[in-house]
Formats: structure tokens, sequence, C-alpha cells
């Protein structure tokens, strides 16, 4: 799923400082899963944003809505009706949200509450860790499984760097060395010789370094089948 | 011998048989040219090469290929260090042909430090390609006359080609085999990351011997003579890749502070003596961090002066 | 036992503490009340097993919210004590209004007076 944190209260705050009647919307897709978009988090921000304005003696009115999810044209256009009703909108979905909201309804302001990360899923319950970097030319297969481009502070190829230590990466004691794990799996496997040699050069053209992707499916494209 | 790579005097060095005898040097933060010079002089005479670092540990200096320029006017020879972490493979290549017209004949090819540990840690990293990647861009760049995306090049750069190899870091096992694919892609030579535990060496070493891979490629031994054990705790604690055994740290320990410089040159002597007689050992690469004016001192008394003139 | 305790306190049950939310908490600062807290069984004497155990989370997070916006997180609190120990019931009665005393209202206006 894609990941993504609150911004602060403060920062928030800031935002909608001069506006006395809001909407924060919520989306049911990943931030709901992360916790940190969803109905839930949604009143809780809703709440906590008009103790603020009521201890500044500047009261606000928020409204709430949960989408089925921002990054769906027939889901955003739910609001049409209300949306212009507000003097700004607050998206809690990740930066899709906010910007399939800008392009429908051109005539309000939205803002992100949220700072989306990654792509990556729960490795425990409140911890949400990196797994890929949408770098559009999988080939986790040659590596055991483990990604290197998202998991390795240096994107390497031909790993693990001099900076590898009992499992660690140079970068800080809390990040594994994904290029140990996958030396390690490939040597229990007895797959040593697939580490053999020069792992090609990548072409980053299907990363965002080919400036913004666009998927097509030409099938869908012509209607529904 | 077959016809030189780059005609680098290293590579002439290494050819010829001799033990090789390497240098250090870090650019300043900053464009002060005396201060550079004056660290030159102190390895002038004393070494083959001399390794011009590029933004170590992530800290911006001059560039190293400025530098490099710098010390082929005042007559040394450099080893111009790229790093992966500051760019591209547009910004290598040209680099790569700009540090040929410069004179410039040794390159070592590193990943280079994370960002976080330097003084800019908001920057962005490139890491287009890879270190491994980079040795196999050079050679082809050399040897093919070719950029990597298969154009040919009017007069392609001669290099002689470096590698780093860090026998310390995990997992332990593959790094003899991470060497074999260093020199698969194309190191002519390798630089060790400093080797303060002995026993784990020797072991490493028998590895590469075993593996034929000393015949294939030149491997330079790397010393760090130790200051006093202030700078041996240091190194073992903070900085990445750094194997320092207690051992050391008490040898450094046991005697008067004052005397902790001469104890840790003394370890570097008994190193480089055992390194000469070492098999699959072709060199050694004097890393004297911020100590370039005891080379001199430490040259002499490793009896590696003069360097041959080949 | 006949035990008294003050009259500022609005008594709100439920099942378990592991009832309460993060936003009943908040609501009642937000309508206004000068404190908030949550009074659930003993540690790891929960009949549902952790629900006191939950309920102090969401008191910390609230008072992390509370520290947040600049508000004392003392107005929010979670007490831990079993249904027999009534004398104890009036005790934490008695403690927190008079540190909400202390602290002074709250520095939001209730929106009923509004």
């Amino acid at each position: 799923m894609i990941v993504a944190d609150r911004k602060s209260l403060q920062e928030i705050l800031a935002m909608v400082k001069d506006d006395k009647k809001i909407l924060i919307v919520g989306c049911k897709g990943c931030v709901t899963v992360c916790n940190v978009g969803g109905l839930k988090e949604v009143e809780i921000l809703a709440s906590s944003m008009k103790i603020a304005r009521k201890k500044e003696g500047n009261p606000i009115d928020i409204d709430i809505n949960v989408l089925e999810r921002q990054c769906d044209n027939e889901y955003v256009a739910e609001i049409s009706e209300s949306v212009n009703d507000y003097d700004a909108v607050i998206s809690l979905a990740c930066g899709v949200g906010p910007q399939f909201l800008s392009e429908m309804y051109k005539d309000q302001t939205f803002y992100p509450g949220v700072n989306t990360t990654f792509f990556g899923g729960a490795t425990q319950h409140g911890v949400w860790e990196e797994r890929c970097a949408g770098c559009g030319t999988c080939a986790i297969h040659n590596f055991g499984g483990l990604c290197p481009i998202a998991r390795c502070a240096k994107s390497l190829m031909n790993g693990p760097c001099g900076g590898s230590s009992n499992g660690v990466c140079e970068i800080n004691k809390d990040t594994d060395c994904i290029w140990d794990a996958i030396v390690r799996k490939k040597m229990e496997a007895g797959e040593l010789e697939d580490l053999m040699g020069v792992k090609g050069i990548k072409d980053w053209r299907t990363a965002r370094h080919g400036g913004p992707r666009r998927s097509i499916r030409e099938e869908l494209v012509q209607g529904n089948i | 011998m077959s016809e030189l790579k780059s005609g680098s005097n290293l590579e002439k060095v290494l050819t010829a048989g001799h033990f090789a005898f390497t240098g250090e040097c870090g650019p300043p933060k900053g464009a002060n040219v005396e201060h550079l010079i004056e660290k030159f002089q102190y390895l002038k005479g004393n070494v083959d090469a001399v390794n011009i670092t590029d933004n170590q540990t992530a800290v911006v200096r001059m560039s190293s290929l400025a530098a490099s320029k710098l010390m082929i006017d005042e007559g040394l020879e450099p080893n111009f260090q790229m790093v992966c972490r500051d760019r591209n493979r547009l910004a290598m290549m040209s680099d790569i042909l700009g540090a040929h017209a410069l004179g410039i004949r040794n390159m070592l090819c590193l990943s280079g430090d994370h960002q976080t540990f330097g003084n800019h840690p908001q920057a962005k990293n490139v890491h287009d390609i890879d270190s491994m990647q980079l040795i196999a861009l050079v050679k082809k760049m050399r040897d093919e006359g070719k950029f990597m995306n298969d154009e040919d090049i009017d007069v392609p750069p001669k290099m002689f080609i470096g590698a780093a190899c860090n026998p310390f870091a995990d997992p332990y096992e593959y790094r003899v085999y991470r060497l074999a694919n260093k020199i698969t892609a194309g190191a002519d030579f390798i630089q060790t990351q400093c080797i303060f535990n002995m026993d784990k060496f020797r072991d490493f070493m028998k590895k590469v011997v075993d593996m034929g891979l000393h015949e294939k490629c030149y491997i330079l031994a790397g010393v760090t003579p130790m200051k006093n054990a202030g700078m041996a705790n240091f190194m073992s604690k903070y900085v990445p890749g750094m194997d320092i055994p207690d051992s050391l740290i008490n040898r450094l320990k046991s005697v008067d502070k004052r005397d902790q410089a001469e104890e840790g040159i003394k370890f570097a002597l008994e190193q480089i003596e055992e390194f000469k007689e070492m098999e699959g050992v072709a060199g050694v690469h004097m890393m004297a961090i911020e100590w370039e004016h005891r080379v001199p001192e430490i040259a002499e008394r490793a009896k590696v002066l003069p360097r041959p003139v080949v | 036992m006949r035990l008294s305790y003050p009259a500022d306190i609005k008594v709100i049950q439920v099942p378990c503490t592991g009832r309460v939310d993060i936003l009943h908490l908040l609501n009642a600062i937000e309508d206004g009340a000068d404190g908030v807290y949550v009074a659930g069984c003993l540690e790891g004497e929960c009949h549902y097993i952790e629900g006191n155990l939950k309920a102090r989370r969401k008191v910390n997070y609230v008072k992390k919210t509370l520290t947040e916006l600049g508000i004392e997180p003392e107005r929010v609190e979670m007490y831990n004590l079993s249904s027999a120990q009534g004398a104890r019931f009036a005790e934490i009665a008695i403690e927190m209004v008079e540190k909400i005393k202390a602290l002074g209202p709250s520095p939001i206006k209730s929106s009923h007076a509004a």
C-alpha cells in the first residue's frame, strides 16, 4: 500500500488559519489501512483542530467526509454538491487525492494533511516499512525476492558495499542491509552463482527519471470488458 | 609484459614487479591551493601515486578532478577517486574524458559514503550506476572506445582502473566473491580498506590466493597509522566498515600518551613488513589521514624508499 | 460506605475502559470539560484481557495531542482501581478535582456557552 504520516497539527492549522469553515476528507484506501487518513483519523483531526481554534477564541466549523477512494474521479465526484460550501478542504489521502480533487474542483483550495512517504507494508502493528520504489522495471526475482533499489540506501545493483556490518546498513542501526539478506539467502540456497559477474546497468526511464508516467490498458480504454 | 593500459607510473611500477606504495590526500574544504600543495610536498617522491579523495565521508571539498590536476602540475601522480553518489552516468563519462585530457591516468571507482554521514545530509544522492558498473564503464571506454550507449569515443580515455575492497565488511564469506566481481568488471588494481585485524586479513588473502585473484589484479593493502588510542576507539565505533581489534587499542593504551603515535607507526611498519612477504599483496596503500607530513618518515622507516623510477 | 466525592464530576459508565475512545476524550475537551479521566480496572485484571491497557494508550495519545496544542496534558488522566476500592474511587476523584482546580478552567470555551 501507499504509506503516509500525518502532518503536525501546527502545520495543518497554519494552512487554514484564515478559514472559518472547512471540510476534511479522508480516503478508504491505503491511508485507512495505514491508520492515517480513514474515518477515525479524520474525526480525530477535526476534533483536535476544533479544540485548537476554540482555544484561540476563533472557532472553526469542520465537516467531515470519507470517500471510497480519492484516486478515482467517480468517487471524487461525490462531493460535487457541497465542495464549494467551504473556505478550504483538507485531504488526508496520499498525494494523489488532493490532486484529483484540485483537478476536478478548480475553484476550491485543497491542502494535503499527510506526508506521503513510500510503498510498503506493516511489519508489525504500528510499524510500516518501504518495500518498493516503483522504478517501473521489477527484477526482484534476481535478488532472492528482495529489492535492492528500494531497500539499499545506495540502490546498489551489485552490493553489499563496504559499510555493511552485522546485517545492518551504514546509515543507521535501525536499517537492515538488504544486500546482506540477499547474499545470505543466495548462499544458503546454494545459488551464489547468481551473484557472480556484473549486474546490468539500470534503465531509469521507466522510473520517475523518464518523466511523469502513465499506464494505458487499451482494452479498458475502449470500454468495460 | 603486455602493452600498458594507461601508462601511469603506478601501472608501470606494478607491472615491473615492484612493491607499490601509494598515498592519499584529501582536498581542502575551500579553495586553499597553497595548503594542498604543501601537503603534496610530503608525498612527492615518497609514493608512486596519491589518491585524491572525492568528497570523502560525504563532506563537500574541492573537486577531486581539480585537485588531481593541481597535483599533476606539482609533479606527482594522482589516483583520481570518483564516487557514484554525486554524479550520474553523463557526468561520470564527461569527467572521465576530462580527467584523461588533464593527464590523469589512474582512477579509483567507489560507491561513496552515504550522504547522511556528511555535511549536507539533506542532499539527493544519485547512484545512477554503482561502483561495479562504474569499473565496467571505465573499462569499456578505455578498451572498446565506446560510451555506455555504444557510441564511439574519438580518443578513448586511458585509465589504470582501481577499485576498493573491504574484507572487514559483512557478510565476510561473500567479500572475496565481490572482489572477484570487481576484477571481472575490469579492476586492474585494488586498494583495501584500512587493515587492523591482521588475522582476518591473512585469512582473506588466503581465500584470494586460492581463487587466483591476485594473478588477475594487483592488490594493495590499506594501512592507516593510528595517532593515538582515542583515534582507534573513535574509528572502531563511528567509521563504517572498520574492524579494529581490542588488542591494538590496548597496545596503544599500554604506552604513555606521548608515545602512542610512535606505537601506532610501529604497528603500521610491522604490517608493511608482513605485507611485503604476504602472497598476493602487491603493495601498500598508505592512508595517513591528516598526517601527510609523517609519510616521508614512515616511508623511510618502512624501507620503501627510494621509489622505483620506471 | 457512604463516601463522598466532589460533585464536579460527571460519571459516564462503560462496560470496560477498552470502550473508551480517543474521540470521547477529545470531544469532552472540545465541549469544554476542564479535565477528563478514565478509571479502569487494575492492570492485569481486565475481564477483557487488556481493555484498560488500551485505554491508557489512548489517554497517552490524547495527552500528546493536547501538548501539541499548548494545553496542559494533565487535564487527561488514566487511573486504575478495582470495583471493590470505593475509598480509592473517592480519593482519586478528590485528587483529580484538586489538580484541575489548580490548573484553572480549560482554555476551551464550551460550545454550549458560545
